[in-house]
């Protein structure tokens, strides 16, 4: 139990440092995106749709006191300073929560390569699952701002994790296997799912300007990098006496 | 080695192997509520964190 104890300890401080420190630089980074893309957001359809594509494409304020407005703010753009509240600290929380959850499944792989580890050697992992969990799937499905327009949500889920998943376990192949017949299966495994190709809507644009869009993908996976390198490292410092304890003890 | 050294290693890695597991299932339980479950309340609260880390949201 104790080895289980102090497992836990070194991801929940691991994870709420670096969910903590993703919320702070994502106030300043993609926070302000995702609420500029939901004003893009069409809630309720406009009533005279001849008009319509055309005010979108140009994003107009629809602001005009004789028209009715063209389209409507998203309803999780917030509207009052408690509703800008609740979205703040749910999204800390969520963070945090995210934080804990990824330094759960990293420490438990530390611990299952048995290899040895401190802060540098965790700032690897962190690269490692940054590589794995942010950089792999957003190839295929880059990082989407409310409002985009997307393929099945299902069906985007299952290649996220499946790019998550073939590009972490090739990673630990390829970093820790000795056969080299192994760490040859591990890249083709890694590619795997890219080679079948992300699901994608059939028109993929949404109404923002695209360059709302292309800021949003650098903001996110800047802050995902960040995240991961934070997580990793402390997670690395934490670890380090637990693998050490764990594969002494009698 | 002796076998009992043999058995106390085997134990020690079963208890590694079980600790290492049981913290891999509970992160990914956290993570699927984080950023997979599609409930609409979990998805609200979660909202501003499924896209800043590029998870399918919508």
């Amino acid at each position: 139990m104790d080895l289980i104890r102090r497992l836990f300890t070194a991801a929940l401080v691991a994870g709420v440092l670096s969910g903590t420190a993703a919320s702070v630089v994502q106030q300043t980074t993609t926070v302000p995106l995702i609420l500029e893309a939901e004003k893009y957001e069409v809630v309720t359809p406009p009533p005279a749709s001849a008009t319509a594509n055309t005010a979108a494409s140009t994003a107009a304020p629809a602001g005009h006191e004789h028209a009715a407005p063209v389209r409507q703010l998203g309803e999780g753009v917030p509207e009052s300073d408690g509703e800008a509240f609740q979205r703040l600290w749910t999204t800390v929380v969520s963070n945090v929560i995210a934080g804990v959850g990824y330094a759960l499944v990293i420490a438990g792989v530390m611990l299952l390569m048995g290899q040895r580890v401190d802060a540098r050697r965790g700032l690897l992992w962190g690269i490692g699952g940054f590589v794995a969990f942010s950089l792999a799937p957003s190839v295929g499905l880059p990082p989407e701002l409310p409002g985009m327009a997307g393929a099945d949500l299902a069906a985007r889920q299952i290649w996220w994790l499946a790019a998550a998943l073939c590009a972490g376990g090739g990673m630990l192949a390829v970093a820790f296997a000795k056969n080299r017949l192994v760490i040859g299966a591990a890249v083709v495994l890694a590619a795997l799912p890219h080679l079948v190709g992300a699901p994608h809507p059939e028109s993929p644009e949404g109404a923002f300007p695209p360059e709302l869009a292309a800021h949003f993908v650098t903001s996110a996976l800047g802050t995902a990098a960040l995240f991961w390198a934070l997580l990793g490292a402390v997670c690395g410092a934490m670890m380090g006496r637990v693998i050490d304890t764990a594969h002494d003890e009698p | 080695m002796t076998t009992r050294s043999i058995r106390t290693t085997a134990a020690t890695s079963a208890r590694t192997a079980v600790a290492a597991f049981a913290a891999m299932l509970l992160g990914s339980f956290l993570l699927y509520g984080v950023g997979f479950a599609q409930p609409q309340q979990i998805h609200d609260a979660a909202h501003d964190a499924r896209h800043s880390f590029a998870f399918p949201c919508h």
